[in-house]
């Protein structure tokens, strides 16, 4: 294995399908065939089917698990318990704190208790249903404010306070000509991927498991694994199968380990997939926050100071809450520059359902409170609501609230201006008219336009990419480069996750750039190679982008040193063009066919990204983050001020995205992120009443459909940052930052009502 | 109970099938057929849209006894051998894929909705996939197939 | 799997009568857009399933002078495709059931029969006073559909019995029907409301979705609207008679708090909605046939 430096960023030309081209996606073909293998369509002739006993209760003590009845029914082969894990039966992605099965405590509705394997689903249906559990229930702790203030139960050893992040920077508060203060909720959202946990399990003939599944990371399910499973690493192999959305629910595992402990027993294949309700109990969401925020400026609305109080619910497990909350309060007061800020942001665990990563990972929460007092503010002060962004707007070189010195491209104003100059989409018919279709209500046939009055409300933001605070993030790539018949074919393998993102497009196209070979096989991921990271905190393109141009590098350096022999001339001044290696000095050149008849190239590099550092844990001070991505939105919305119906008619969103490495991808980011931001904004929230999910269904858990997503307007900026790839940053969750509390704002202007808390509802918006 | 029926121009019998079984399980699981995603299995979603005879229907809605003699065109019935369907190669032209899982329900939904209707607005359009939900794409590109296929 | 279970799959009403009578614990399926989700979820296991789809008399519809008789097993998407002139308010509602998908599997039979007080066709039947056939091998019985409805999910129907048909008058005036959601489309109803007038009576009909543990009928509300719009000069509706008219359909309902929606909002979204719609139907009274302006 090769570790090299980062490249300096040489020239790109155009290379077709490669980088910065509208390549196609590998997978393409197979899925639109309905060819694609996802987890949940993988079998095996021999394969028993996992289900899953979960706690009906929320917090309660296991008395007994009785398991003979269910395992004296024809065609069940196994059920386990916790005293069934070999290993150390806890995982977590920050903390391992989360039972594989629940041993003396369950902390939440839903948490899994015993698996069972049966020959067919419905038996193993059945079976669940006659593992007998006896539970003496505990007093539960829902409310995150309980938690806060230590009068709950505690609910694991240390307390229930996950992380306190304290940011404190600049002199305390001084006096301001204008002072707004607002209060603000979140609620729980679901990343509601369309493809259920799935995965499976087969043993291997060394007494390990090869596992299937769908994943964002397949090095730290393998890790989390080992332990729980007790084997060395390498007996616990995954592959990636078939990714049907993630969007940060895929982080932490889910069937992974069930499925191995039942492959493992009963010593055949182990199927487990969720249906849609176990998937909604089957995986983290986005923290509920609660935030108290006082911000103060001058009589012209430049900020002195702002003072943030954030409480994330972490629910029963810590999953990612530590980073979460680090996020939340490094970004509490958005991309403004603030003199003087005091923030505390604090996650804690309850008995309701955990929370974890989701896109936007803090940033989307504390971004509906500081811009919805940014507009407060305006409104105070009496200017315009991008006149008060622009006063305030970080740039290059500016401080953000850490101290931390934004060193990349920070076009806060120049996309805040871009927004706001797009043309603005036609009013509605005065007279009515207009087609149902298109109001709020929809073909429900609510209004023909009565009460329908239109808003415009704007929104900026900035988040992280790539992972924080002094993290060793890196990723892995093999390139590999021979000959097959008479084509040059190159592959390239990572262990990095194809979520729908189009991450196996970017690998392609990068080799395609660097090596000038068209034909690139890009091989599934799996553990036989390097850990790249997560495909989460859209550092993926990045960090595994930066492994394959890497291993391009050595290899075409490699090319070069073969050259170099079979011409009988030094490497410099060699160089590759177009399938040959050829010589500047002398016009001689060799057929790369030839330099690779004996033996193919095949490197493999490991990239980093620069070195962070931890926040001060008293100041929230420090240079915690690799590089920020920026957005801007601007929505426009219809409501029927009367019902208090809404209908997002257009979002505009300007991002700089660095390099579009394939800019019809980068589009689809920005349109599913935008998508996800309206559902945010209007109608997504797992409703959670005493710990339990009243809504784990898509009857009732609402997500936008065709007749709901608003029409797109997209400016993509590319400011290339002097540390990346390709001068690339992150593209993936900026798009869904800012974008609910654009049209909170929007409805804000259209209502005159306050909307102090997404999702909005018809119920808050008329009472 | 056994259940005969056409899928995708071939004859096809599954044997032990359960009565509340839904079309979708013997698609995917009695006869090994997973072009047809198993999202939500309420309907809600669209993921499982099949022709059944020659309504696009969600096959997790159909009770697979009720499909007992008829025909059903998956995802996979559209294309030939020859190559990809319009509709599909559309799809891959707009970018109108990301993870792909709503990709085989939506296929089938605007082959049927071109079908009925060669030249759609934007508002029928959106009404006709209204039950396929994708969370991937914001439908944009969605919407661009659509026009392109159409074309 | 359990060997008793039997899917029994009728040729003809009278057959599917007979298996009702043999088997009184099968359930009826047609599009099963309501029972497939809770075999999926493994919420209910029915010893039983009768399938309907293959009965060809519960799959047609006829028109007769003044009526349409709809067969139980006839989809929605047919209802909205064949029925506009003839029932415009059922049609009306049935767009508005759940996705293309669900409407041309979904009937109005299965509406009845899963007794749902959010059933979308619903309030357009109790409003225009549908009769309900219900048949068994003992006979055939007309049941208004304002005495079918017990509570969620509960109703007259004998273990015997299925729903063959609705009858429902052809419209003689506008009707409306509308469904307040979340989403914009493919929602449930957090309320709905039908109105329709008989310009031949100067009557108006009313009927409420989702606010109340069945479809209900404000009849005060009827009264009050019919009592106060100019069937003979059909001036316009006066804003104050058609707020009157919400409140008081409103004041006809009894909701609940639930996870889609408040008591209060409910009722404050049906009397906005209420409201609107006399004022479109009576619009539509009011103006020259053929100027419809809205879709």
């Amino acid at each position: 294995m090769t570790t090299v430096a980062p490249p300096a960023a040489p020239a790109v030309t155009r290379t077709p399908d490669g980088v910065g081209e509208a390549a196609r996606r590998p997978d393409g073909i197979a899925k639109v065939r309905g060819d694609f293998a996802f987890s949940s369509d993988l079998r095996h002739d021999r394969m028993v089917w996992g289900a899953t006993v979960r706690s009906p209760h929320v917090h309660a003590r296991i008395v007994t698990v009785e398991v003979d009845e269910a395992l004296a029914m024809p065609g069940v082969r196994a059920v386990l318990t916790a005293v069934d894990v070999p290993g150390v039966n806890r995982f977590g992605l920050e903390q391992r704190d989360q039972p594989v099965l629940a041993d003396d405590v369950v902390r939440y509705a839903g948490e899994p208790v015993a698996v069972v394997a049966a020959d067919d689903p419905e038996t193993a249906r059945r079976a669940v249903e006659r593992v007998r559990v006896t539970y003496e229930p505990l007093p539960a702790l829902t409310d995150p404010e309980i938690a806060l203030s230590g009068d709950g139960p505690p609910l694991h050893e240390g307390g229930n306070l996950v992380r306190h992040l304290r940011i404190r920077r600049g002199a305390p508060r001084a006096g301001a000509a204008v002072v707004v203060t607002g209060e603000y909720e979140v609620g729980m959202q679901d990343q509601a991927f369309l493809g259920p946990e799935s995965c499976l399990a087969l043993p291997a003939a060394d007494g390990g498991v090869e596992l299937h599944c769908s994943t964002q990371w397949l090095h730290v399910d393998q890790e989390q694994l080992a332990a729980c499973l007790a084997l060395p690493p390498d007996r616990v192999r995954l592959t990636l199968a078939g990714v049907g959305g993630a969007f940060g629910g895929r982080e932490d595992l889910s069937v992974q380990a069930h499925a191995c402990l039942l492959a493992l027993r009963t010593g055949r294949p182990a199927r487990m997939v969720y249906g849609r309700e176990e998937s909604f109990v089957g995986h983290v969401h986005r923290h509920p926050a609660r935030m108290r925020y006082e911000h103060g400026a001058d009589a012209d609305g430049r900020l002195l100071y702002v003072k943030a109080d954030i409480l994330l619910d972490g629910g029963a497990y810590a999953s990612t809450s530590h980073a979460v909350a680090g996020n939340a309060g490094c970004f509490a007061v958005g991309p403004y520059e603030v003199p003087s800020v005091e923030i505390d942001c604090r996650a804690v665990y309850t008995n309701n359902p955990p929370c974890g990563a989701m896109r936007g990972f803090g940033a989307v929460q504390v971004c509906f409170g500081y811009e919805s007092q940014m507009d407060k503010l305006a409104a105070a002060v009496g200017i315009d609501p991008v006149e008060v962004r622009l006063r305030n707007a970080v740039a290059t070189g500016s401080m953000m609230a850490t101290g931390q010195r934004i060193e990349g491209p920070a076009p806060v104003a120049e996309l805040l201006r871009r927004v706001e100059e797009m043309p603005l989409p036609p009013s509605l018919p005065a007279s009515g008219g207009a087609d149902v279709r298109l109001l709020p209500g929809g073909v429900a046939n609510t209004t023909h336009g009565e009460g329908v009055r239109r808003g415009v409300g704007y929104g900026v933001s900035v988040k992280n990419i790539c992972k924080s605070g002094g993290y060793d993030d890196f990723g892995t790539a093999r390139v590999r480069v021979g000959v097959a018949g008479d084509e040059i074919v190159a592959s390239v393998h990572t262990a990095a996750a194809e979520v729908g993102q189009g991450l196996v497009t970017v690998q392609a196209q990068i080799v395609r750039t660097e090596l000038e070979i068209p034909s690139v096989v890009v091989l599934p991921a799996d553990t036989a190679v390097g850990d790249a990271g997560t495909s989460s905190a859209s550092r993926q393109t990045w960090m595994s982008g930066g492994a394959v141009r890497q291993a391009c590098v050595a290899v075409r350096g490699r090319l070069l040193d073969r050259a170099a022999t079979a011409l009988a001339e030094p490497v410099t001044g060699l160089r590759l063009a177009g399938g040959r290696i050829v010589s500047d000095r002398s016009g001689q050149s060799v057929d790369l066919r030839d330099l690779l008849a004996v033996e193919d190239v095949d490197e493999t590099a490991v990239f980093r990204h620069r070195t962070t550092e931890p926040l001060d844990p008293e100041t929230g001070q420090g240079d915690a983050h690799v590089a920020y991505a920026f957005a801007a939105h601007r929505a426009v919305v219809d409501v029927d001020v009367e019902l208090g119906l809404v209908r997002v008619v257009e979002v505009a969103c300007a991002q700089d995205v660095g390099k579009a490495i394939n800019p019809p991808a980068v589009e689809g980011q920005m349109h599913g992120g935008i998508a996800q931001g309206v559902g945010l904004a209007v109608m997504e929230e797992i409703k959670v009443r005493d710990g339990r999910i009243l809504n784990p269904s898509f009857t009732d858990y609402l997500i936008p459909t065709t007749m709901d997503m608003p029409s797109t307007r997209l400016d993509i900026l590319e400011l290339p940052r002097a540390d990346s790839p390709y001068g690339l940053t992150g593209v993936g969750e900026p798009p869904l930052l800012s974008a609910p509390a654009a049209i909170a704002a929007a409805i804000r202007a259209a209502t005159g009502r306050e909307v102090p808390r997404i999702p909005v509802t018809p119920d808050a918006l008329t009472s | 109970m056994r259940v005969g029926l056409e899928v995708d121009g071939k004859a096809r019998t599954a044997d032990d099938v359960e009565v509340g079984e839904s079309l979708l399980f013997l698609l995917r699981e009695r006869l090994g057929l997973p072009g047809s995603k198993n999202a939500c299995e309420q309907g809600e979603c669209g993921s499982c849209t099949v022709y059944l005879d020659d309504e696009a229907v969600c096959a997790c809605l159909v009770a697979a006894g009720q499909a007992d003699g008829r025909r059903v065109v998956t995802v996979a019935g559209l294309s030939g051998d020859d190559g990809l369907h319009p509709v599909q190669q559309a799809f891959l032209d707009a970018g109108a894929v990301q993870c792909g899982f709503c990709t085989p329900g939506l296929v089938v939904a605007v082959h049927d909705l071109l079908r009925r209707t060669p030249d759609p607005g934007d508002a029928e359009i959106r009404e006709a996939l209204a039950g396929n939900l994708c969370r991937c794409t914001g439908y944009e590109k969605i919407f661009d197939a659509v026009r392109a296929a159409a074309r | 799997m359990t060997d008793t279970a039997a899917f029994l799959r009728p040729a003809t009403l009278d057959e599917a009568c007979e298996l009702k009578a043999a088997h009184p614990d099968a359930t009826p399926i047609a599009g099963g857009t309501d029972l497939m989700v809770g075999l999926n979820f493994g919420h209910t296991r029915p010893a039983a399933l009768l399938d309907l789809t293959a009965v060809p008399e519960l799959r047609a519809w006829r028109r007769t002078d003044d009526a349409v008789e709809l067969g139980a097993g006839v989809p929605y998407a047919r209802v909205v495709a064949e029925l506009g002139d003839d029932l415009p308010g059922l049609a009306r509602a049935s767009r508005t059931v759940g996705s293309p998908q669900i409407r041309r599997r979904g009937t109005v039979g299965g509406n009845i029969g899963t007794s749902s007080p959010a059933g979308d066709a619903l309030p357009s039947l109790l409003a225009d006073r549908a009769v309900i056939e219900v048949r068994s091998v003992r006979g055939v019985r007309q049941v208004p559909a304002g005495e079918f409805f017990l509570g969620p999910g509960r109703n007259v129907l004998a273990d015997d019995e299925i729903v063959v048909s609705v009858r429902l008058p052809r419209a003689r005036g506008p009707q409306q029907f509308a469904k307040v959601g979340t989403r914009n489309a493919m929602v449930i109803a957090v309320a709905s409301v039908a109105v329709s007038l008989d310009l031949t009576a100067n009557a108006v009909a009313c009927a409420v979705g989702s606010a109340a543990p069945t479809v209900v009928v404000p009849e005060p509300a009827e009264t009050y609207a019919a009592d106060h719009l100019d069937w003979s000069g059909r001036t316009p509706l006066h804003p104050e008679v058609a707020a009157r008219f919400g409140e008081l359909v409103a004041e006809g309902t009894s909701p609940i708090d639930d996870v889609r929606a408040s008591a209060d909002y409910r009722r404050h979204a049906v009397s906005v909605v209420a409201r609107r719609l006399l004022g479109w139907a009576w619009a539509e009274a009011v103006r020259p046939r053929g100027t419809e302006g809205t879709r």
